[in-house]
């Protein structure tokens, strides 16, 4: 992308919003969001990462899933912590979510359309952007 | 202007000045440690808190600007007791061997508890155990008695621009250490002495020969030797400090008196062998000025050599430039080699036969003495060993001498005699002005109506002046203080690249700031005021001497007359000329 | 299938202890016998905070949300929301009794007490992605700043918005660029201070490494505002990933030409390079940062000169840490009138805070200024880990003190920590339960300063060593009450004397605990007891020779091995040579191994 002026960062800013409140985010369904500070990293997100994009692809779900990163969501005595957005499925965030547990998030959630026990964490607090 | 209290006590003074400086204009003294007024503020050791009005916050006098309407508490209960507690945290890790330090009555951290009436040290004492460092054979680094005030390291950084120390480690394993943490002397250290003379305690200081001499100067029998002396200009303006005298009071007659009762055989002094080099380095820049279109008789500016810390510090720093050099020993070393040759042959004693001491306001000297093998021109050691002020004060001390009320004596002929040119080497400034006024006679024949060149006085860094000598134009620049060199250099150095005419013909270079009368070597306390009035003792001196340029001192036309041929000739080029090589930074 | 319902109940340690379970399961048996379980998903969940009205009860998608729920409660929620798919009104959270408002999930600020205005986009963008951020409104505050403010009007919406630094004193951040623009001098600097180095603080890691791009538009905007055109994050090499994120993020911002020459097709060019800190603590200090960023040994120097007026090279300078700089990036997007009604009247804005130690719920938080240490600790952060007695809480790192249960509903502003012998500092809050011994912390804190001193000053290098010493002496059974005097004595002249901040206030975790535990000092003196057992030199190990039955399963376990006797017979320690490792202590099944 080139230098922009500050015309071309507002339509940016605006095509970009939107995309945002999409659900689906490049033609996809399921976003799998995967908290990868240093927190997450040392519990263990990055093996998280990869058991996922395995899992969703053994899966068959790859061409829906869209897996992604982000920085710490704070809740970093349950690290690893991934957030899932899936159709016909509250959006939530599991914690403790270690590459072991992977496979069982991917058959129950994005497969069997079910929450998994012991694992559902809250986001601390409301987003001061959407207002 | 700012308006201020002290103490309760109303003082005005120029906005920037600090608290300290404020409370002395009204003589309140605020106990100080790591302060001196050579360095900026360094605010490492808590001694100088004070408080401002109510606030109960401490603030170090040192560094902090009076402000408008400050009113300044400089003694209260809780001033006192903080400043007493850190004084014993200090000693804490400070050895208790007093009675045995080179410091001894001369220490401000002793001063300082004595003036606290520390009694008893309530925290038990923590000494690392550092050894000592003498590799320099100029200075001691005993890192034990440091008490980390910082004054060494930031004069040897800023001051001197040298970087030889700095502080390694960190929390309470802080110490100062040749930086690189090798030996000093293996690293870029120019012995220059600087850091000794600025060290408040016994952490730093010039290796102390005193012994060795005693026991030349005490031998009798087959083995004693003839014991000469030389007297550097810069001692005789500073020594009477040790005896309570003011700075600048000149004592040379009684000091000769005072080297005689100390049992030498004869005393010369170094004023002669300065007129000596002026007619050697006042040549070699005659000749390579007025060949300056050639370049054969070498590369302007032609730069004095006087100052071994300097010499050690070109061949580390700026090797490049050694062919402007000029190749003049100083005169220690020439008066070393006077001694051994023309005087051993006058008196017919076998060189080998005479111990030559010399009395330097400097450190280095003690490294230049055995520099290189033109250092031993008379197939001796020229120079055997050098004292510095501090250590004959010391030996005179021991000796009983009643230096203040001695009767005044004369130098032993045929090197004692000597001109103000001479005297005043020990003042920055004082060859240039020496050279040119020998210099000018040189090249005109004629002598100067006015013999005072007072541009190249003063402390200021870097001096620049312009003289006229038949319709030429002479332009001399001096440097004192290390850190004030570098610009100098560059500036020629530039010149060069750009293939334009240097800026200056001459540039006389010393290493301590006033150039020697405040020596690495000299006692302690120097500060600019000081360094003033020793400048103000030398050129009294001058002007009081019967004649003011070196080409006028007779003995000095009778020793090329009788030994030396003329200047520059080749024998004097062999005792009295020195080369020097590049050298790395550090050793290893 | 999917289901119609979620129903997720609240299983967290509060929550579990108030029935949880027993109200999971009644929903299960409710869901069934009401013939609906294919219909709604009953789960157990972490805890949601909010723990006095637990247990708390959420229904998606509905979005309902049930506090002090019963398990008797159960038959009526599935009859109500999956069979008739309405809500028990009854049972939602209402803000107030009278106007029986009630709150939905969507509120949930209103019951959790987390406010992430810093964090705002910390474990929601991809902090690789500059177009995520953009698309939060990103660089819409540097936009402002650029073509519709003068510099003085940025000053002006920093003074309105009330923001103070972040870095621990509270200085006020418009005060700060407004005498660096005021500093005389062409060529000014902007240095953001990432160099965090409390032990068990790493708010701003996580705020680099979660959103670097609005570190970056604050620091341009600083720029546009004091008329800098270089900028230095100054950042602890041992942030690898923050580092990385934050190359990305400039580079990025670079191509889009929102760094460096004419920026955004205006006049201001800004440009910014990342200078990577050893490590040392001190370079937290902002002097001794800028002797760092120089080259030169971190060490701290007087001030005045200020660094907004003599800073880097002897630069007017603004040097903000990484949560102020990201402030100003909000403010300059929301306003400071939406900013300043955030917090208390003197402490504007939210602080982030580190929980570490013995709490439930360790993480990084964001709560308004004027928010409870209780609040944070026991809502938040789900009390003490074990359930075991809350006994302090250290604020503000090495510098701070321990804060104690009597002061916990004090509201945190910069004021009313030190006030309380602590200090806001950059925000990393350790939790302490019984089992803490507070002079063996006061130890830990003091053995920190000793290393990281930069042993510049007197009061500092010394002081801090002197007081581990004698720190180290009481724990070890040899302290007198003359030390507990010394050490007060030598706490005062170092807080008093010091250079710098790190001298000034490592007395503090000491002096504190002193002044809060006297008495366990005196117990270690006196007593030559450590009640927590944390210090091992005071802890005795002895054999119970009644409740011995002789298994030998302790002497087994001893790795010197001190123990002996014979089968069946009472066991002895040798105490002359035990090493205190407890290892027999936790071995013995019948409690004949005593510990005191």
């Amino acid at each position: 992308m080139a230098k922009m002026n500050l015309e071309q960062l507002r339509k940016l800013r605006e095509d970009k919003k939107q995309d945002l409140t999409r659900r689906e985010v490049e033609g996809k369904e399921i976003q799998v969001i995967v908290g990868m500070g240093t927190c997450g990293i040392a519990a263990g997100a990055k093996r998280t990462f990869d058991a996922i994009v395995d899992a969703v692809n053994a899966a068959g779900l790859g061409d829906q899933a869209i897996i992604r990163q982000t920085g710490c969501m704070g809740l970093c005595y349950v690290e690893p912590t991934v957030e899932v957005v899936a159709p016909g499925m509250p959006t939530v965030i599991y914690g403790k979510m270690t590459e072991g547990i992977v496979k069982d998030l991917v058959a129950k959630h994005l497969v069997g359309k079910k929450l998994l026990d012991d694992h559902i964490f809250d986001r601390p607090a409301a987003d001061i952007m959407k207002k | 202007m700012v308006n201020a209290k002290i103490n309760g006590i109303p003082v005005q003074v120029a906005e920037g000045t600090t608290i300290l400086e404020a409370a002395r204009k009204v003589e309140v003294k605020i106990p100080t440690l790591c302060a001196n007024d050579d360095l900026e503020p360094w605010a490492a050791c808590g001694i100088c808190v004070v408080k401002n009005g109510k606030s109960p916050k401490l603030i170090r006098a040192c560094c902090t600007p009076i402000d408008e309407g400050m009113d300044i508490v400089t003694n209260d209960a809780e001033l006192v007791s903080t400043r007493k507690t850190v004084i014993e945290l200090i000693l804490s890790t400070h050895p208790d061997d007093c009675l045995a330090c080179p410091r001894n009555q001369e220490c401000e951290l002793q001063r300082l508890a004595a003036e606290f009436g520390i009694r008893e040290q309530p925290f038990p004492k923590k000494i690392r155990g550092t050894p000592i460092d003498t590799s320099t054979g100029s200075l001691i680094l005993n890192p034990d008695k440091c008490i980390r005030c910082g004054r060494c390291v930031k004069v040897c950084q800023d001051m001197q621009n040298v970087w030889a120390i700095e502080f390694l480690g960190r929390g309470e394993k802080t110490r100062i250490a040749p930086a690189a943490d090798v030996k000093l002397g293996e690293g870029p250290c120019i012995k220059c002495g600087q850091c000794s003379a600025h060290c408040p305690v016994g952490a730093i200081y010039e290796n102390d020969q005193t012994a060795e001499v005693w026991e030349a100067l005490l031998k009798t029998g087959d083995d004693a030797k003839t014991c000469v002396v030389q007297i550097a200009p810069a001692v005789r303006v500073a020594l009477g400090e040790a005896f309570g005298c003011a700075p600048g009071t000149n004592l040379t007659k009684k000091i000769y008196t005072a080297l005689r009762r100390l049992g030498f055989d004869a005393i010369f002094d170094t004023n002669f062998a300065a007129d000596l080099t002026i007619m050697e380095e006042g040549t070699e820049f005659v000749k390579r000025f007025t060949n300056a279109a050639t370049g054969k008789e070498g590369p302007l500016p032609l730069i004095t050599s006087c100052c071994p810390a300097w010499v050690d510090y070109l061949e580390k720093y700026y090797g490049d430039m050694i062919p402007n050099f000029s190749t003049a020993k100083s005169p220690q070393q020439m008066m070393g080699a006077m001694i051994k040759t023309y005087y051993a042959g006058k008196t017919s004693l076998d060189p080998a036969k005479i111990y030559s001491v010399s009395i330097m306001p400097c450190t280095a000297k003690k490294y230049e003495n055995g520099r290189d093998k033109t250092m031993y021109s008379s197939g001796q050691k020229d120079v055997d060993v050098t004292l510095t002020t501090r250590e004959l004060a010391r030996m005179i001390k021991q000796a009983g001498i009643d230096l203040l009320n001695l009767p005044e004596s004369d130098p032993d002929s045929p090197m004692g005699p000597n001109t103000g040119a001479g005297v005043i080497f020990g003042a920055t400034g004082g060859v240039m002005e020496a050279a040119l006024r020998t210099a000018y006679t040189l090249i005109t024949g004629e002598d100067l109506k006015d013999v005072n060149f007072t541009g190249v006085r003063g402390l200021s860094g870097i001096k620049e002046a312009s003289i006229h000598i038949k319709g030429t134009e002479v332009r001399v620049a001096v440097a004192h203080q290390m850190g004030n060199i570098a610009q100098v250099l560059q500036m020629v150095k530039k010149a060069k690249a750009e293939g334009k005419d240097v800026p200056w013909h001459f540039i006389e270079v010393m290493a301590c700031r006033g150039g020697c009368i405040g020596g690495g070597g000299q006692p302690y306390g120097c500060t600019d005021e000081v360094r003033k009035m020793r400048i103000r003792g030398i050129y009294d001196a001058d002007e009081a001497s019967e004649y003011r340029c070196s080409h006028h001192n007779p003995l000095i036309k009778q020793i090329y007359a009788e030994f030396l041929e003329k200047p520059g000739s080749h024998k004097a080029h062999e005792l009295l000329h020195t080369h020097y090589e590049s050298k790395p930074l550090y050793l290893k | 299938m999917a289901y119609k319902n979620f129903i997720l109940v609240c299983a967290g340690t509060g929550c579990e202890s108030s029935k949880a379970i027993e109200i999971y399961d009644s929903l299960i048996r409710e869901a069934e016998a009401q013939g609906v379980k294919n219909d709604v998903q009953v789960v157990k969940t972490g805890c949601f905070g909010f723990c006095e009205k637990g247990p708390i009860v959420k229904v998606m998608p509905s979005e309902s949300f049930y506090v002090e729920v019963k398990p008797e409660d159960a038959k009526e929620i599935i009859a109500e929301q999956v069979v008739k798919g309405r809500e028990v009104k009854r049972l939602l959270y209402k803000k107030d009794e009278k106007t029986a408002d009630t709150v939905k999930i969507e509120d949930i600020e209103f019951y959790q007490k987390q406010f992430r205005v810093v964090l705002r986009n910390c474990g929601v963008i991809n902090p690789e992605n500059i177009d995520e951020y953009i698309a939060r409104d990103g660089y819409s505050g540097l936009e402002r700043a650029l073509f519709k403010m003068k510099p003085a009007d940025v000053v002006s919406e920093l003074k309105a918005s009330g923001l103070r630094g972040r870095g621990g004193a509270g200085f006020p951040t418009w005060l700060k660029w407004d005498l660096t623009i005021k500093a005389p001098g062409e060529v000014k600097y902007v240095v953001c201070n990432a160099d965090e180095g409390d032990p068990g603080a790493y708010m701003n890691r996580s705020t680099i490494e979660g959103d670097p791009h609005s570190l970056i538009e604050a620091m341009t905007i600083c720029g546009y505002t004091i008329g800098a055109s270089t900028g230095y994050i100054y950042i602890r090499a041992e942030y690898p990933l923050a580092i990385e994120r934050l190359k990305i993020a400039i580079k990025q911002a670079k191509e889009y030409g929102l760094l460096g020459p004419k920026i955004l097709g205006s006049d201001f060019s800004f440009d910014l390079d990342i200078r990577l800190g050893a490590g040392a603590f001190v370079c937290g200090e902002e002097t001794a940062l800028l002797q760092s960023l120089e080259g030169k040994r971190g060490m701290p120097m007087p001030k005045p000169p200020f660094p907004a007026v003599q800073g880097l090279w002897k630069k007017p300078t603004v040097i903000n840490n990484v949560e102020t700089f990201v402030n100003v990036a909000v403010i300059m997007t929301k306003g400071a009138d939406w900013y300043s009604k955030i917090g208390t009247e003197k402490s504007k804005g939210t602080k982030t805070f580190a929980l570490t130690g013995k709490i439930a719920n360790s993480g990084l938080v964001e709560v308004p200024m004027g928010t409870k240490l209780r609040d944070i600790i026991f809502d938040i952060g789900g009390g003490i880990k074990g359930g075991r007695k809350f006994k302090g809480v250290q604020t503000g790192g090495p510098s701070g003190g321990i804060i104690t249960a009597e002061s916990l509903d004090e509201p945190i502003t910069y004021e009313s920590l030190t006030a309380l012998g602590s200090m806001m500092g950059s925000g990393g809050m350790i939790i302490m339960d019984e089992d803490d011994c507070v002079v063996d912390i006061a130890k830990f804190y003091m053995a920190f300063c000793v290393d990281e001193s930069c042993g510049k000053c007197a009061p500092c290098r010394i002081g801090t060593s002197q007081m581990h010493d004698l720190l180290e002496k009481i724990t070890t059974g040899n302290g007198t009450e003359d030390d507990l005097l010394k050490l007060e004595k030598i706490g005062k002249a170092m807080t008093k004397a010091s250079l710098c901040m790190l001298g000034g206030s490592a007395a503090n975790p000491t002096l504190s605990t002193i002044k809060h535990f006297r008495e366990e000092y005196l117990e270690h003196i006196r007593d030559h007891k450590c009640r927590s057992g944390k210090c091992k030199d005071l802890v005795v190990y002895s054999i119970d020779p009644v409740k011995c039955i002789g298994c030998g399963l302790c002497a087994r376990k001893c790795p010197v091995p001190c123990i002996a006797g014979e089968k069946k017979q009472a066991h002895v320690i040798d105490r002359s040579r035990c090493v205190k490792c407890g290892e027999c202590f936790k071995a013995c099944k019948f409690g004949a191994v005593v510990k005191n």
